[in-house]
């Protein structure tokens, strides 16, 4: 059997007790200066969320008068390099490097290694992180680490003046109340952010950046965990949903499993995606990660068609980035039409192949002329 | 093989409600229930127990009444139950809860070698899911989060092999015991559990631990004041916009108003209807 774990390390950095609620930032935190954000690369991509996290970091860095900078982390096959040159098109002042051939599959001792010895060398104020499958296993392992704060799944970033702290904002409970979170006598300040809750910043020509690069300092054999194999999903398109620019979403109007295939119709004509609310996902209708919603995908499309869908609280938080909503349900009181663009008070179950055929003559005509 | 299941006692989501004047959580009345997450951990360890014998324990940190949910568990198959339970852990953030219960498990793997702990992947209530790799860094555990499925554990060997899921794909991951899983929902169902297991639960003792009973020398860095991240607002959230404009279609067949709910829609944004055009 194996031994009993080990007594937990003392934290890496910070003052032994924690201060009192003064606002005065302790002397050895004043070191910590800059915004950084973590650029998630896998398989030779970079997140896309990452580049959202340059465009809302440029405005934290500008507004405190400092640096931002990139965080990439991955193996030495030219990838940190170009993803280097794009965080700078998308707003980075300087990336910080690490790259080893032993990290080219994304495991959390290396990483969380990597990063850590990161921030302790150059003390960052703010670390960013999407908040992924990856991005949440390495900002928790990280922030244990460092005995700093991490607030996961932000909304809304801010710096609070008064403090020259970042004020972060989270849905809580589902997405029934906002709270703002500060971390106040530590650093790092860290949060992790959903994909598609920033909007994309803008690419601009950028000279190349300022680059730090530092050693990883581990060997192989010092890792005990071991990638075995990568399984790509074979329904690549759950992973475009949040990044679509038509969603069809589904609800409990549907009155069954079956006619959910309306929705996935119209989607197809769209040529769009699709997916559901969170009671679809506990009916066993849809797969999880086509949940939309605070507690499945945030999206963020040009057009988001809601049919049967109520709007519960924590629907709306991760549908109101959309453009343009249009809802149709048959209760005209459904909250959806309190922050859908259109309304339609109407059954989805004739209302969903009606639009499918009115749509496909419509593009079609539109194929024509053009 | 021992197993170490984390679970939380957290209010029914489904059936919260704000305080319109105060912007508070309306806790009364509201059912509490195991988060929802957390069965999923429990199934795997107690299958887990089923294939290679052993014990599992679950452990929690809450109030007094926090211990309905260590009751379930135990009704569902858990063989023992811990209730870490202090005035001062109130107000943990993640990582004072991590650290709260990391001793709760050392303090229990000092009776028995711990060779999984098990969390559900987040909470429904806080949403963060930080807490499982904070455990897994503080006891130095391999940390495994998002886990679809253990696809082989070999206990002599101390071995295990689980499905990570990763972006756009699954990540098949081998490491060495002691390990710290966070397991997906959807992944396994969880057993019944019979009117005899509810009653036998109901009779069980549950071990209740103090910070100091829990072996907890820095009392600092627990609740409130081991906290780093302090809340500082909550409000209820702003609505995006005003009402919907509403398409007028009664009174029509379904296949004559859709034309006009798309005219309507085209109208109102020519963004859109270029977009779609192009797409």
């Amino acid at each position: 059997m194996s031994s009993a774990p080990t007594p937990p390390r003392a934290p890496a950095k910070g003052p032994g007790k924690p201060a009192g609620r003064s606002r005065e930032l302790p002397e050895h935190l004043k070191a910590y200066k800059g915004v950084w954000v973590f650029i998630e690369l896998e398989r030779g991509r970079v997140h896309p969320v990452s580049w959202e996290l340059l465009g809302e970091g440029r405005k934290l860095a500008d507004t405190l008068g400092v640096e931002l900078a990139g965080v990439i982390i991955g193996p030495n096959d030219g990838s940190v390099g170009a993803a280097g040159a794009d965080a700078a098109a998308y707003g980075a002042d300087l990336v910080y490097v690490i790259e080893d051939p032993i990290l080219a599959a994304y495991r959390t001792d290396p990483f969380t290694r990597g990063l850590t010895a990161l921030v302790e060398a150059h003390k960052p104020e703010i670390l960013l992180l999407g908040a992924t499958t990856l991005g949440r296993d390495l900002a928790g392992a990280v922030a244990t680490t460092l005995a700093t704060g991490l607030t996961a799944d932000c909304t809304e970033l801010a710096i609070d003046m008064e403090t020259r702290t970042l004020a972060s904002t989270r849905p809580t409970f589902g997405g029934s109340l906002l709270c703002t979170i500060q971390t106040l006598h530590f650093r790092p300040q860290m949060a992790t952010i959903r994909p598609r809750v920033m909007s994309m910043p803008d690419r601009r020509d950028a000279a190349a950046p300022r680059v730090v690069t530092e050693p990883l300092s581990m060997e192989e054999e010092q890792i005990v965990t071991k990638v075995l194999d990568f399984i790509p999903d074979r329904d690549q398109d759950t992973a475009h949903l949040a990044y679509a620019d038509v969603v069809v979403g589904g609800g409990l109007g549907l009155g069954s499993a079956e006619n959910f295939r309306l929705v996935r119709e119209l989607a197809h004509v769209l040529g769009g995606e699709y997916g559901g609310s969170r009671p679809l996902v506990q009916k066993g209708w849809i797969p999880a990660d086509r949940q939309i919603g605070q507690t499945g995908r945030t999206i963020r499309p040009k057009l988001y068609i809601a049919a049967g869908i109520s709007g519960a609280i924590q629907h709306r938080v991760g549908t109101e980035g959309a453009d343009v909503i249009l809802a149709i349900n048959t209760d005209a009181n459904a909250p959806i039409f309190d922050f859908a663009t259109h309304g339609v008070v109407a059954d989805a179950l004739e209302m969903l192949p009606a639009l499918t055929e009115a749509f496909r003559r419509r593009l079609e005509g539109a194929a024509r002329a053009a | 093989m021992h197993c170490v299941v984390c679970i939380k006692q957290v209010p029914d989501s489904a059936q919260i409600r704000v305080h319109p004047v105060t912007n508070t959580i309306m806790r009364q009345g509201v059912p509490t229930i195991i988060n929802p997450y957390d069965l999923y951990a429990l199934e795997e360890a107690l299958r887990v127990r089923d294939a290679f014998g052993g014990t599992v324990s679950v452990i929690t940190m809450g109030p007094p009444m926090a211990e309905a949910a260590l009751r379930k568990a135990l009704a569902f198959g858990a063989d023992r139950a811990v209730l870490m339970t202090d005035r001062i852990f109130a107000g943990s953030d993640t990582l004072a809860t991590s650290y709260v219960l990391s001793h709760g498990i050392m303090r229990l793997a000092a009776e028995t070698p711990v060779d999984i702990v098990f969390a559900g992947k987040q909470t429904i209530d806080g949403d963060t899911a930080q807490v499982g790799p904070g455990i897994a860094r503080r006891l130095n555990l391999n940390q495994l989060t998002y886990v679809e499925k253990i696809e082989r554990l070999d206990p002599e060997a101390d071995e295990i092999v689980v499905h990570r899921r990763a972006e756009g794909g699954v990540h098949v991951l081998k490491t060495e015991l002691p390990c710290l899983i966070t397991m997906l929902e959807g992944s396994n169902s969880m057993r019944f559990a019979s009117m005899d297991d509810m009653f036998r639960a109901a009779r069980a003792e549950i071990t209740v631990w103090s910070a100091a009973e829990a072996g907890i020398e820095d009392q600092t860095r627990c609740g409130l004041r081991g906290s780093p991240t302090v809340v500082r607002k909550v409000f209820a959230p702003k609505p995006r916009q005003e009402k919907a404009k509403l398409i007028e279609v009664a009174g029509l067949s379904a296949s004559d108003a859709a034309p006009q709910v798309i005219d309507a829609l085209l109208a109102a944004d020519r963004k859109l209807a270029d977009h779609l055009a192009a797409g």
